[in-house]
C-alpha cells in the first residue's frame, strides 16, 4: 500500500466515519433519553436521500404522502388515547397539527416539485418532509409504551425498521439513486485529490456536532433531554414530561438522520433498504462506545469508518462481516472489566 | 380554604397495602407534619399525592381534582415533592440542577430565583459547579430543597429531609423550614424525627401501619402520652433540645 492509497484510503475514512459519528451520538441520544435502541435511525438516512433525488428529478416524493398518511395514523392514535378526556379544541388542534400541516406540505410539494428550485431549497424541503416523521414514529410507536422495558421497546424498533424500510420500497421504488454534490469542486494536492463535497461532509458534521454540544451543554431545553436521561422521576418532579423530551429526541434524530442523508447522497447510490446498514454502523459505534457517553461514540465511529475504508481495500467480499466483528472484542473486554450495570426503574 | 386535600387515600404494592384510607388536609401557608415508624407509609403517601404512584381516592389541590393528573402537571399547579431519595441529576451541577427547577421560565426569572435559593443557601452558591452527586447528604438535601423552590411553589412537601444529616445540619434544614412558612409556603413534612416535626409543625397526623392513628394540633399531639412515649421517649418535648 502506498502513501498515495493510504491517503486516499484515510479520507474515505474520515467522511464515513463522520456520518456515522451523527448516527452514533444521537443513537446515544435517544437510548439515553427513551430508552429505546433505535434502530431505525439508518431510514431517514434513506429518506432523506431518496427525497432529495425524487425533489431533484422534479417528481414529487413519496414522503409527502408518507407524512400525510403517518399523520392520520398519529392523530387517530392521539384522539383514541385521549378520548375520555377530550375537548373540542384538542381534538381540533390535533388535527390541524397532524393533518392539516402533512395535507399543506403534500400541495406545497406538488406545486413546487416541478419547478426544480435547485439545490438549497429542494434541501430544505426534504429536511420539512422527513423530519416531522421523527415525532410521528415516536407517538404512533413508543410513547404508548414509554414505560416497558428495554428489551420490549427494542422488539418495537426492530417492528419500526421493518416496517420503514417496506414504506420506503412502496413510496420510493426498488431502484437507487444518487444526489448531485454540493460542489463538483476538486482540489489537487499534488500527492492525491480531494473533492470539495468530502470537505462539506466533514464540515457539516463537525459544525453539527458542536452544535449538538452546544445544545446539550447552554440550553435549557438540551438541559432536560440530559436531566430525563439521569433520572426520569427527577425530571418529572421538576415538571419535565418524559412524553415531550423523547419527542424532542425523535425530532432531532429525524434530523441529523435527514441531513446524514443530504450528505450521502451524493457519494454512493443509494436504495430503499441502504439505510439499515449505514445505521447499524451507527449502532455498532454507539455500542463500543457504551451507550452513554457521546465522545466515546463519536470516537468509535472514525474507528468504524477505518476499519471500514481498510477493509474494503484488502478484503472487500468481508468489509461488513469485518466491521461487525470488532464489536466482539469490546463487549468481552466491556463485560470482563465494567461493573455490573445498575438497574434503575 | 385548604390547598390540599387528601380523601380516602390507598396505595397498594404487589402483595403490600400501603397507605389506607388516609384523609388530610392542609392549608395556605401552614406546616402540617405526618408522623410514624419506618414503615408506616409515609413515603408512600407521599408519592401518591405527587401522582408519582397509582393510588386509590381523591387528591384536590386548590379546589381542583388532580387524582388523574401526572406528576409534571401537579408540579406545574404549584406542588413540589423533595423526595426520599432526592432525585438529583448527579452527573449535572448544582447550577444546572437549579435551573432545571424552573425549566419554564425565562433566563433573566431563573436567573433572579437561583439568585434566591443561593440567599436561603448560602453553601449551595461556593458549590454551584460541582457535580449534584459529589455533594455531602446536608447539601444534597438544600439543593432537593433549593430545586423544589426554584419552581416557587405553594406546597413543599418533604420527604425526612434530616435523614441520615448530622445534628447542626438537621436544625439548619428545620430553621429554612419555618422561614419558608414565613414567606407563605405551605409545607407537608413526614419525618422520623417528631421531636423536630412537631416543634415547626402546625397540626401533626400519625401514621401506623398505612393508617392515621392520631391527629391533632402539634403542640396537643407532643404532649399527648401515646405519642410521647412511641415516639418522643419519655422526655417529652424539650425546647432547648434539638
Ligand atoms: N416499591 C415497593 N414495592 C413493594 N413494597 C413497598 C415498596 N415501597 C414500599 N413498600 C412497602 O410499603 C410499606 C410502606 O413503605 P413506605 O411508604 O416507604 O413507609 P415509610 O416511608 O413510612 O417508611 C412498607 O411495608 C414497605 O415495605
Ligand atoms: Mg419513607
Amino acid at each position: 500500500m502506498d502513501a498515495t492509497t493510504l491517503l486516499l484510503l484515510g479520507q474515505d475514512s474520515l467522511i464515513s466515519g463522520s456520518i456515522y459519528a451523527l448516527l452514533a451520538v444521537t443513537m446515544v441520544m435517544v437510548f439515553s433519553v427513551t430508552r429505546v435502541l433505535f434502530i431505525p435511525q439508518g431510514e431517514f438516512v434513506t429518506y432523506g436521500a431518496l427525497t432529495l433525488a425524487a425533489l431533484e428529478a422534479g417528481r414529487v416524493p413519496g414522503t409527502a404522502w408518507l407524512l400525510l398518511g403517518v399523520g392520520v395514523v398519529a392523530a387517530v392514535v392521539a384522539l383514541f388515547r385521549l378520548r375520555h378526556a377530550l375537548s373540542l379544541t384538542t381534538a381540533i388542534r390535533i388535527i390541524i397539527t397532524d393533518i392539516g400541516l402533512p395535507a399543506v406540505m403534500l400541495l406545497i410539494v406538488q406545486w413546487v416539485a416541478p419547478m426544480k428550485l435547485g439545490l438549497i431549497p429542494e434541501m430544505i424541503l426534504t429536511l420539512a418532509l422527513v423530519v416531522p416523521l421523527g415525532p410521528f414514529v415516536y407517538r404512533i410507536a413508543f410513547q404508548p409504551l414509554a414505560e416497558s422495558s428495554i428489551l420490549v421497546l427494542l422488539i418495537v424498533a426492530v417492528g419500526v425498521h421493518m416496517g420503514m424500510t417496506g414504506l420506503g420500497l412502496v413510496f420510493f421504488g426498488p431502484e437507487g439513486y444518487q444526489t448531485s454534490a454540493f460542489s463538483e469542486t476538486v482540489f489537487d494536492l499534488g500527492i492525491m485529490t480531494v473533492s470539495a463535497q468530502s470537505l462539506w461532509v466533514v464540515a457539516t458534521t463537525a459544525a453539527l456536532l458542536i452544535a449538538l454540544y452546544i445544545f446539550f451543554e447552554r440550553t435549557v431545553s438540551g438541559k432536560t433531554l440530559r436531566a430525563a436521561a439521569i433520572s426520569r422521576r427527577g425530571a418529572r418532579l421538576v415538571g419535565i414530561s418524559t412524553d415531550r423530551t423523547g419527542y424532542l429526541a425523535f425530532t432531532l434524530t429525524a434530523m441529523i438522520g435527514a441531513v446524514s442523508g443530504l450528505m450521502i447522497g451524493s457519494l454512493t447510490t443509494i436504495y430503499f433498504d441502504s439505510g439499515f446498514i449505514i445505521g447499524l454502523k451507527g449502532f455498532v459505534a454507539a455500542i463500543l462506545g457504551g451507550l452513554n457517553s457521546y465522545p466515546l461514540a463519536a470516537a468509535a465511529a472514525l474507528l468504524v469508518g477505518t476499519v471500514e475504508s481498510f477493509s474494503s481495500y484488502s478484503a472487500s467480499a468481508f468489509k461488513e462481516v469485518i466491521v461487525f466483528t470488532i464489536i466482539i472484542p469490546v463487549l468481552l473486554w466491556r463485560s470482563l472489566f465494567s461493573p455490573p450495570a445498575e438497574h434503575h426503574e | 380554604m385548604s390547598l390540599l386535600t387528601v380523601s380516602d387515600l390507598s396505595v397498594a404494592y404487589a402483595r403490600i397495602q400501603a397507605v389506607q384510607g388516609v384523609s388530610l388536609e392542609i392549608t395556605p401557608g401552614s406546616i402540617v407534619t405526618v408522623i410514624g415508624a419506618n414503615g408506616a407509609g409515609k413515603t408512600s403517601l407521599l408519592n401518591a399525592i405527587m401522582g408519582l404512584l397509582p393510588a386509590q381516592g381523591e387528591v384536590t389541590f386548590r379546589g381542583k381534582s388532580i387524582s388523574r393528573s401526572p406528576t409534571e402537571k401537579r408540579f406545574s399547579f404549584g406542588m413540589s415533592l423533595v423526595t426520599e431519595s432526592r432525585d438529583l441529576f448527579t452527573t449535572m451541577s448544582v447550577r444546572d440542577n437549579l435551573i432545571l427547577g424552573a425549566n419554564r421560565c425565562a433566563r433573566r426569572e431563573i436567573d433572579q430565583r437561583i439568585g434566591d435559593v443561593f440567599g436561603r443557601f448560602p453553601r449551595l452558591r461556593e458549590r454551584r459547579s460541582q457535580m449534584a452527586g459529589t455533594l455531602s447528604g446536608g447539601e444534597r438535601q438544600m439543593l432537593a430543597m433549593g430545586r423544589a423552590l426554584m419552581a416557587r411553589p405553594q406546597l413543599l412537601m418533604l420527604d425526612e429531609p434530616s435523614l441520615g444529616l448530622a445534628p447542626i445540619i438537621v436544625r439548619e434544614i428545620f430553621q429554612i423550614i419555618t422561614v419558608l412558612r414565613q414567606n407563605g409556603v405551605a409545607i407537608l413534612l413526614v419525618e422520623q424525627n417528631a421531636r423536630a416535626a412537631l416543634q415547626v409543625a402546625d397540626y401533626a397526623y400519625v401514621m401506623e401501619l398505612g393508617e392515621v392513628t392520631m391527629q391533632g394540633p402539634a403542640s396537643q399531639l407532643a404532649g399527648d402520652s401515646r405519642v410521647i412515649e412511641s415516639y418522643l421517649g419519655f422526655g417529652g418535648v424539650d425546647a432547648n433540645q434539638n
